[in-house]
């Protein structure tokens, strides 16, 4: 492990940083994600699917800052409420909902994909009942307030050497690149 | 009270895996089929910051922010191309795009 990660959980662990109330948090925060995605795939009207879709965000960042990663957290809300969903609703709003309002909200093969969705289901429960050893419960104190500093690292490398990320960051920011050109390209008119 | 332990998260990501899954085989409308992929890549998210915590180490959260920026690459290209189609078949209806069904 990282000594630096080890000394911030030592420091953590002696200063009496215990989580509060955990598990009301937690059961709080599910439960919001898990209905209003509920509500993502039933609403008929599109836009009231993208607002719970943001519901289900904001709960899934109020999860990773219960997993001490405060960091993702951030970046979930900027990107994902703030960013993608405000593309999402730029678009239900150009293409026209009158029409798909009136229609069927489920298609014809409904029954199928429910059980395909339920084998999956079945998949997961058998995977988490037999696998059980591979989960410990043991659950990490990772160090909260280095977190940012920590992930600048393995991205941007320290100390004029290359992080362990580097590389792949670069090239992530070919692929937004590419989609952006992309996007724009296949929204024209007229090339 | 039982302490939250690991597999309660990837509980919740199941959840969310799972319905994802049945927003992109049930829905008719593309936006919404888009906005379950995102549930899908959330609920993927969620496990890979869970598991972080529990080695105790950042990789999982170093490849969460790559699928976050993969996300935002697929929303942008995945939307572009349904404006396209919008505007030559004035349809968002995933039974209706069929040009290359045999």
């Amino acid at each position: 492990m990282n000594p630096a990660i080890n000394s911030g959980l030592n420091s953590a662990l002696n200063s009496g940083m215990a989580p509060v109330a955990t598990p009301w948090f937690f059961y709080a925060l599910a439960g919001a994600a898990v209905v209003s995605g509920v509500f993502v795939i039933t609403r008929r009207n599109a836009v009231h699917a993208a607002l719970a879709l943001i519901v289900t965000l904001l709960s899934v960042a109020g999860l990773y800052l219960m997993l001490y990663a405060p960091f993702v957290a951030g970046v979930q809300i900027i990107v994902y409420a703030g960013g993608i969903m405000v593309l999402f609703l730029f678009v239900i709003m150009l293409v026209n909902i009158e029409r798909s309002s009136k229609e069927r909200t489920f298609n014809r093969m409904w029954p199928v994909g429910l059980a395909a969705a339920g084998a999956l289901m079945a998949l997961f429960v058998s995977a988490f009942v037999k696998g059980r050893a591979l989960f410990p419960d043991r659950m990490i104190l990772l160090p909260e307030s280095s977190n940012t500093q920590q992930i600048a690292t393995l991205l941007y490398g320290e100390g004029g050497r290359m992080g362990q990320y580097t590389f792949a960051f670069e090239i992530a920011s070919l692929l937004l690149l590419v989609a952006i050109l992309g996007a724009v390209i296949m929204t024209k008119k007229k090339i | 009270m039982v302490p939250i332990t690991t597999l309660h998260y990837l509980v919740v990501a199941a959840a969310l895996f799972v319905l994802g899954v049945i927003g992109v085989l049930t829905r008719r409308n593309v936006v919404i089929v888009l906005m379950s992929i995102e549930l899908i890549l959330n609920a993927v998210n969620l496990n890979l910051v869970a598991f972080s915590r529990m080695w105790g180490n950042l990789h999982g959260q170093m490849f969460a922010i790559f699928i976050v920026v993969d996300a935002a690459a697929e929303a942008a290209a995945g939307l572009g191309i349904l404006i396209a189609f919008f505007r030559n078949k004035e349809t968002v209806n995933v039974d209706e795009i069929d040009l290359l069904k045999w």
